[in-house]
């Protein structure tokens, strides 16, 4: 169990950090979300052991990082968002390396080594100079290095920044897997990747939560969002074109919908749909057959918990 | 223990795993080289102490230059490549990251001035050469050393790269080796303070002439020991600020 009671970090007068607080259970992986400067590093830093919290406290398994820096420190496994490795060490050295440093046996670290790099996919560049590694595998080695010694939370600043779409599906199982040994913390700026990767999202807006730390991310979206109800996976965003009020009255009679809002612009009509149930190809069908002119089908869970996250996080003036 | 060697170990492959450890040792070799021939030994004929004692004052040179260089690296770049975060959450202490970091590079300072012990032998060749001038004088260099490579590694924790460690490294150590000078043109009691801060004039002629001054060894002692304390509260502060 990780407890962040009241957390806050100042640089000099300026506040980055204010008092947050929130719980993470064993098992779980969980987002962390906010924009640029929102204290989301700050904060992982801090429970990282990296930097000390100018107040408040940080514990895991009971184990005050103040009161037990060194034993604190052992719980925790991170990786900073541009992975930090020794260039001159082979993959496999940089990990023994590592391990030691971590207080593992000799053993111990040869035991660990082939787990951590098979469960990482790094297998076959064990012995690949890191200088020489892509941007893809560095990030997994970095991740190797954060869970050679097994700790109860790994700490991933921005672990899918940087990835192609085929590396991003990789680290999501790797991410995933983690789970089976330790609690995971994510912060990203790719939102539909957290929500299927984590089981929940916190959120910070200028140093201070803005949403229910409890809350998983479709549970956030209909309280925020402009279509109330409903999982995330019901929600559309579609791109039609034809009269805006035969879409209207086509979207508000039609059986498949439970709700949906349209703005019209440029000669074509922006509409948000809730569906009553996961069926985005019925809609597209009768769209089509009513005379409706279909250019555009997002997927809204990733447009919905965009809007979450702007809703949560923009300043309203 | 174990992480301070592993550390140490790390750090001493570095060196030996880049183009800059043997760079510095080939210089150091050659610049001694060069120094034994041409200042040591000479021209005219000399007696075989003072050739050796000649060798070890310009051994000082590599010793203090080396030293300052070979520490310039050892936190300055871990901080620039960002691995110093892998160091700080690692469980284990300040004092140990800089102990792992100072072992490191003095050991490869120890290793490149070991490679000229060759020299001084072969004053055995047209002399007679005495092994404790030998023993005593390789024991100043190496507390020399010790007090050069801790003034570097405390730079080297307070600088944001590697250029500005060697800049403030090399100042300090030149403040310090110059502090003889200010003693001479200074009033009592601040003429017997700068004598005592002088890194090289008092503290070391006395292992250059085979002497093992227990004086000198304690002061050596000393200023390692407060660099590194100091380097270790700058690395501690870092969590802080």
């Amino acid at each position: 169990m990780i407890e962040v009671r009241n957390l806050s970090r100042y640089y000099g007068d300026f506040c980055a950090v204010e008092d947050v607080s929130f719980s993470i259970a064993d098992g779980e992986v969980v987002g962390f979300l906010g924009r640029n400067g929102a204290g989301k590093s700050t904060t992982l830093k801090v429970l990282a052991g990296l930097l000390m919290p100018s107040s408040g406290a940080v514990t895991v398994d009971g184990v005050d990082m103040t009161e037990a820096p060194t034993s604190f420190r052992s719980r925790i496994g991170y990786l900073p968002e541009d992975p930090p490795l020794y260039e001159d060490m082979t993959v496999a050295d940089f990990l023994r390396y590592m391990g030691s440093l971590r207080g593992m046996s000799s053993e111990q670290v040869e035991t660990r080594l082939g787990e951590v790099m098979a469960r990482t996919q790094i297998t076959e560049r064990a012995d690949q100079l890191i200088s020489e590694l892509s941007h893809g595998f560095r990030k997994r080695v970095g991740i190797a290095q954060a869970i050679m010694h097994r700790p109860r939370l790994v700490i991933l600043d921005e672990p899918i920044s940087g990835l192609d779409p085929a590396q991003i599906r990789g680290m999501r199982q790797v991410i995933r897997s983690l789970a089976e040994e330790s609690t995971v913390l994510i912060s990203s700026h790719n939102l539909p990747e957290v929500s299927q990767t984590c089981d929940r999202v916190i959120v910070l807006k200028k140093g201070r939560l803005v949403a229910e730390p409890s809350q998983t991310a479709d549970e956030m979206a209909p309280t925020i969002g402009g279509l109330a109800g409903g999982p995330l996976v019901n929600h559309l965003s579609l791109t039609l074109s034809g009269d805006e009020a035969a879409i209207a009255s086509f979207l508000k009679a039609s059986p498949l919908v439970r709700g949906h809002s349209l703005k019209a612009g440029g000669g074509l009509c922006l509409a948000h749909v809730l569906l009553n149930e996961d069926q985005p190809e019925q809609l597209v069908a009768a769209l089509v057959g009513a005379g409706i002119g279909v250019r555009r089908v997002e997927d809204g869970l990733a447009v919905q918990l965009e809007d979450v996250f702007l809703d949560l996080t923009e300043d309203r003036s | 223990m174990n992480a301070v060697l592993h550390i140490a170990r790390r750090e001493l492959g570095s060196y030996l795993n880049s183009w800059w450890g043997w760079v510095i040792l080939a210089l150091i070799l050659l610049f001694d080289g060069l120094a034994f021939n041409v200042y040591a030994v000479g021209f005219s004929p000399k007696y075989s102490a003072d050739v050796l004692e000649s060798f070890l004052e310009a051994s000082t040179v590599t010793v203090m230059i080396g030293g300052v260089l070979l520490s310039m690296p050892t936190l300055a770049r871990e901080r620039a490549a960002g691995t110093l975060a892998l160091l700080q959450t690692a469980p284990i202490s300040e004092a140990q990251v800089i102990a792992g970091k100072y072992i490191g590079a003095l050991g490869f300072l120890t290793l490149i001035k070991s490679l000229t012990l060759y020299m001084p032998a072969l004053i055995e060749i047209n002399g007679k050469v005495s092994w404790s001038q030998i023993g005593a004088g390789y024991l100043g260099l190496f507390a020399l050393g010790a007090a050069v490579v801790a003034i570097g590694t405390f730079a080297s924790a307070v600088s944001r790269n590697q250029v500005l460690s060697a800049v403030l490294g090399g100042s300090v150590v030149g403040v310090m080796i110059l502090s003889w000078l200010v003693s001479r043109n200074s009033d009592p009691p601040l003429k017997a303070i700068f004598a005592y801060m002088a890194l090289f004039d008092t503290h070391f002629q006395p292992f250059m002439r085979g002497r093992i001054n227990t004086e000198s060894l304690v002061y050596y002692a000393s200023v390692s020991f407060a660099f590194l304390l100091l380097a270790t509260r700058s690395l501690k502060a870092r969590r802080w600020a």
